[in-house]
């Protein structure tokens, strides 16, 4: 493993409840300050990847059979969350999962669980000052505020726990555009600022992509095409079934949509 | 009209006794949704502890009373770390079943040591808690449970709205999948939580048996009582829980003293189940918060 590789997963493959397998093989990396996407479409094996990276596969009862996760040259596969987080990965749930009946504040509060005891003031300043919309909000539960300011809500309450690597799973999932486009700016900024490693998984592969360095593309369980962020979008069959644009450029039209539908057969 | 005052203030300090041990209930429910049917058995043990305490090892009230507490606490642990951590990832109805066996295992156990006879402490109350206006006299016994029960509601209240380990152990409670994905120990935030249960029910004991005598049957039986304060104030209201009790309490001090005594036990069953048929979440059980 090269010296900026903080993440590596070689091979692994995940079975849930003992025969359910899901990850065939999928092999990643994430360098050191990089943001990383993950794309793929419904049912690919995305979120199964994060959960196996952060150790929540086990509550799950998946477990990773085969292959190893190695972070900062030291095996973490099949480990607990609660080791794992303490090592510095966090991850941010698919569909926000906030603690609806604690305040904005006290879900934050909940982000240094991981360094219980030592004093936070700072920190919390410091996610009022990336999500200002947050500070308005921080005496408000968290079940009552919008989804926008929910997204800002968990990446904020990960951020608290100060991970090395953030793991994001489809933040911009129902959002309004607008509002996807200030969370991608901000991710890109916290990348730039606080020099964490973000591997980013969503379906938006447009957006994703504009603010990654790498990007993979996942079909069933296996990674199908990787490269540098930019090679990817130009890639004519990415720019099909996954950016819905035809090879030049211009958007699909509904004739041609049966492509589409047939590619999207694992939904 | 002292009649009244003498049974409301009674009513209260019987119902914050009742209230402070259905918040231990509600709490291992809250944190893991296991209904505990050991929390009777947990009243008594606490109970008995003391006795132990300040008969045969001769200890000076207070001491005894700590070491009660302490040894409540250490107990509530050690049970979710010995009997139920094993079974965790388990169908909830097992641990259900487990806390039935260990209701059962703790009650032989008393039996066995200090058998079914009504009990009693050494009187040992200091006078000045005996509060006196004109006819109105409320014996120290409850004026105790009164002290007790507004200390430890606020301890617990600052504890939960206030301490970190509180906000872990609340948000284990609202989302056990995101507090994991954020490190906090979810399985100390069980040990935890029964650990304070036991703690609650143990302190309610010893001042039921100073008001009522220690006897292994009523002090467990005491621990069913749970369930209609539990369910007034919602399962899964902490002060739903408090003000339960109070209810309770109120109502059986009242029937007991306007009524008759022996429709004590009924009537809160009664009141029970007509407000079930009104507020089926209980009083003041969550409203589900349907955004999100
Ligand atoms: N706990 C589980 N037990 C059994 N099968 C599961 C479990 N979780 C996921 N799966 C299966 O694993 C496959 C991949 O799921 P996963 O959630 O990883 O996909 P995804 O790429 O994140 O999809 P999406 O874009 O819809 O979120 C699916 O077929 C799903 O049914
Ligand atoms: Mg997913």
């Amino acid at each position: 493993m090269s010296g900026s590789t903080i993440l590596e997963v070689n091979n692994i493959s995940v079975v849930y409840s003992d025969v359910i397998q899901v990850l065939k093989g999928v092999s990643l990396m994430v360098e050191r300050h990089s943001i990383v996407s993950l794309l793929g479409s419904n049912g690919a094996g995305k979120t199964t990847t994060l959960k196996a990276i952060s150790g929540l596969l086990k509550p799950e009862n998946g477990r990773v059979t085969d292959g190893m996760i190695i972070y900062h040259d030291e095996p973490i596969h099949n480990q607990v969350p609660e080791v794992i987080t303490r090592r510095g990965i966090i991850q941010v749930l698919e569909g926000r999962q906030p603690f609806k009946y604690l305040t904005v504040e006290e879900n934050l509060i909940v982000g240094t669980a991981i360094r219980w005891g030592k004093p936070y003031k700072k920190d919390l300043e410091l996610i009022y000052h990336y999500f200002p919309a947050l500070l308005e909000r921080r005496k408000i539960l968290a079940g009552y505020c919008s989804g926008g300011e929910l997204q800002m809500l968990v990446m904020g309450r990960a951020l608290m726990a100060k991970p090395e690597l953030l793991l994001l799973d489809e933040p911009s999932l129902g959002l309004a555009p607008m509002v996807v486009d200030e969370i991608f700016q901000i991710i890109r900024k916290i990348n730039e600022e606080q020099k964490t490693s973000i591997l980013l998984v969503e379906q938006n592969a447009n957006m994703a992509l504009h603010i990654s360095h790498y990007g993979y593309v996942m079909e069933n369980g296996k990674i199908v095409m990787e490269g540098p962020a930019r090679s990817i979008v130009e890639n004519p069959d990415i720019r099909e079934f996954y950016l819905g644009m035809s090879a030049s450029g211009q958007s699909k039209s509904y004739k041609d949509v049966k492509s589409y539908r047939r590619r999207k057969r694992w939904l | 009209m002292s009649f009244f005052f003498q049974l409301l203030i009674n009513g209260i300090s019987l119902g914050f006794l009742y209230g402070l041990s259905a918040m231990g209930f509600v709490m291992i429910f809250k944190s893991s949704s296991v209904l505990n049917f050991a929390h009777g058995e947990l009243i008594a043990l606490g109970a008995f502890f003391f006795l132990a305490l300040v008969t045969w090892a001769q200890l000076p009230i207070a001491i005894a009373f700590l070491v009660t507490l302490a040894g409540c606490f250490a107990l509530g642990f050690l049970i979710e770390r010995i009997f139920l951590r094993p079974l965790i990832g388990e169908p909830l109805i097992y641990v259900i079943m487990l806390t039935v066996g260990l209701a059962a295992m703790f009650k032989g156990l008393m039996l066995l040591i200090w058998g079914g006879n009504l009990q009693t402490y050494p009187d040992f109350l200091p006078g000045f808690l005996t509060l006196q206006w004109d006819i109105l006299n409320i014996p120290p016994a409850y004026s105790a449970a009164l002290i007790l029960g507004v200390t430890f509601l606020t301890v617990f209240g600052l504890f939960f709205k206030y301490s970190p380990q509180g906000i872990f152990m609340r948000s284990v409670a609202d989302n056990q999948k995101a507090a994991l994905s954020l490190g906090v120990h979810v399985q100390r935030v069980f040990a935890l939580s029964w650990a304070i249960a036991a703690l609650v029910a143990g302190m309610s004991g010893v001042v039921l048996g100073i008001i009522n005598g220690i006897n292994v049957h009523d002090l467990s039986s005491i621990g069913l009582k749970v369930f209609p304060v539990v369910i007034l104030g919602g399962l899964d209201s902490l002060s739903g829980a408090i003000i339960g009790g109070l209810i309770i309490g109120l109502l059986e001090t009242f029937t007991g003293g306007y009524l008759d005594p022996s429709l004590r036990d009924v009537i809160p069953y009664l009141v029970l189940v007509l407000i079930l048929m009104v507020r089926p979440y209980g009083l003041f059980g969550l409203v589900e918060i349907e955004r999100v």
